[in-house]
């Protein structure tokens, strides 16, 4: 389990913790659209593309690509200062939706946009999961 | 309209951000010559001294009764926004003097127990239940940086990418700064070797393509034609504006490659009726190079995928074939807190009453403006032409 460090760490509220909970089981979990078959990220009440309320959770593979990407050479916060060079990025899941992330176990090389990357599961002492990525086959 | 020498760092007094709202629309009444009872419209932004019911506050503050008031929330859009509104209202018929202003001078520090004025999360809120403190600090996406930088590589994976053409941006916006007294960086011209071989901050992004925050400050008077016509100074018609948001963060922008002033010019060139090839100056929201760069392209100046050999071919300065910033823009002006967004408004204002001394484009007329707030999130567009 890594240290949180004072990092500023996510606060679940109702509607979010399905997702957060799939994270700590090493999951990713979407939100669906029952209505207009629309894949959800982040976490809503109601669906972005249509506004119905019903949205089922289902597991995904969590397997995307690197949408775009930075090395981030200052700190973009105090509680990052070890972490520079940042690698951040936007990764895009098979079923098209975006998430904010950094990717690990990787060579600045290896920040390309399109590169297939995979889900890391990074379980915090605080019992919050974070999701990042590192390049895949 | 009225602005305040930019200054890296500022050493006048300190006043509370009510005090420079009344200097600043005292000042802009006084170059517009009217006065204050004249007034019967405001529009503001956030205030250091208070989060809520501002416009109020101010109206109060300055004795002003109004008509209409309006808080605006675009961040670097706001000005551009600003005056749109002001506009609509009086063309609408619910007042015809507005006074717009963002003060943005350092303010006295406050005792221990008053809240802060800064936060290390910038644009971003980590209040719980806010989408950016869940989904995006959590990661280190945090300021304005790093999400242009992204843009920037998205593009450059879509359409390619020529450093030396957004370089080319800092360095000819430079040697408009140079022709500008009042410009934060006048007197020290750089060249396109000397951005790249600036600091990077964020890859693409180098230092000398990032803007320079300073202290400063703007005010403008937008009224209906017929009091214009009794103005002192040569009434300057707002013809056609736009405004488009649609993500605050790029994560879940649903095109990060079509920019949100795509729409707004749209609306704007159509309000006006005047042909992009009819515009003298263009003058854009210039946080990092890259926004100028897609809001050339986004606003219809060049095909779309072009921007990089279109500002490679032309020459940006006040002297050139495509003026754009030609106040030196915020790279080389200087960017004063939200007045920022201002410093495009004073400069078309300024261009087309042919008060920009040095740095004047002989015969100009037609100005295009365009506001940029949060990273590429919102953006407003604005049309300015003489009378």
């Amino acid at each position: 389990m890594a240290a949180t460090d004072g990092k500023p760490r996510p606060a679940p509220i109702p509607t979010t913790k399905p997702f957060w909970d799939s994270l700590n089981e090493d999951k990713v979990r979407l939100q669906h659209c029952a209505e207009c078959g629309a894949w959800v990220y982040y976490p809503r009440r109601r669906c972005p593309s249509c506004l119905s309320a019903a949205l089922e959770w289902r597991e995904v593979s969590g397997r995307g690509h690197i949408y775009s990407w930075t090395v981030g050479r200052q700190a973009t916060h105090p509680a990052f200062a070890e972490d520079v060079p940042q690698f951040l990025a936007v990764v895009e899941l098979a079923e098209g939706v975006r998430m904010t992330t950094t990717i690990v176990d990787a060579e600045e090389g290896d920040l390309v946009v399109g590169r297939a990357v995979e889900p890391v599961f990074e379980h915090g002492a605080d019992g919050m999961t974070l999701l990042h990525f590192r390049p895949s086959a | 309209m009225v602005e305040y020498r930019p200054e890296r760092k500022y050493t006048g007094e300190r006043i509370f951000m009510l005090e420079q709202w009344a200097d600043l629309a005292a000042g802009a009444l006084a170059d517009a010559g009217l006065k204050a009872s004249d007034v019967n419209g405001l529009v503001c932004a956030n205030i250091r001294e208070s989060d809520q019911f501002v416009p109020s506050t101010v109206a109060e503050y300055l004795g002003w009764r109004v008509n209409f008031a309006e808080r605006v929330d675009l961040g670097g859009a706001t000005p551009v926004g600003m005056v749109w509104r002001a506009a609509a209202a009086i063309e609408l018929g619910l007042c015809d003097v507005v006074v717009c202003a963002a003060p943005s001078r350092p303010t006295p520090s406050l005792p221990p127990g008053q809240p802060r004025a800064w936060t290390p999360f910038g644009a971003s809120s980590n209040i719980m239940g806010s989408p950016q403190a869940e989904f995006d600090i959590p990661y280190g996406n945090i300021a304005q940086n790093c999400g242009y930088a992204m843009i920037a590589n998205r593009y450059a994976s879509e359409y390619g990418y020529d450093p030396r053409a957004t370089a080319k941006i800092a360095a000819d916006q430079r040697t408009n700064a140079c022709a500008n007294p009042d410009a934060v960086f006048f007197g020290q011209p750089i060249t396109i070797e000397d951005v790249l071989a600036s600091k990077m901050v964020a890859d693409p992004l180098h230092v000398l393509e990032i803007v320079m925050p300073c202290a400063g400050g703007a005010a403008v008077v937008v009224a209906s034609k017929e009091v214009a016509r009794r103005c002192r100074k040569r009434p300057v018609y707002v013809t056609g504006f736009g405004e488009h948001l649609m993500h605050k963060t790029p994560t879940y922008s649903p095109d990060l490659l079509h920019t949100p002033i795509g729409p707004a010019a749209e609306q704007a060139f159509g309000m006006s009726g005047i042909k992009r090839s009819d515009v003298d100056a263009v003058q854009l929201y210039d946080c990092y190079t890259i926004t100028v760069l897609m809001s050339i392209e986004d606003s219809g100046f060049c095909a779309k995928g072009e921007g990089m050999s279109f500002v490679a071919s032309q020459d940006l300065t006040f002297a050139g074939d495509f003026p754009v910033n030609t106040h030196g823009g915020q790279l080389g002006f200087g960017q004063p807190g939200l007045a920022g967004g201002f410093t495009q408004v004073t400069e078309a204002v300024r261009q087309v009453r042919g008060e920009a001394g040095d740095h004047q484009v002989p015969g100009c007329e037609v100005v295009y403006c365009s506001g940029t707030g949060g990273i590429m999130s919102e953006q407003t567009a604005l049309i300015v032409q003489g009378g």
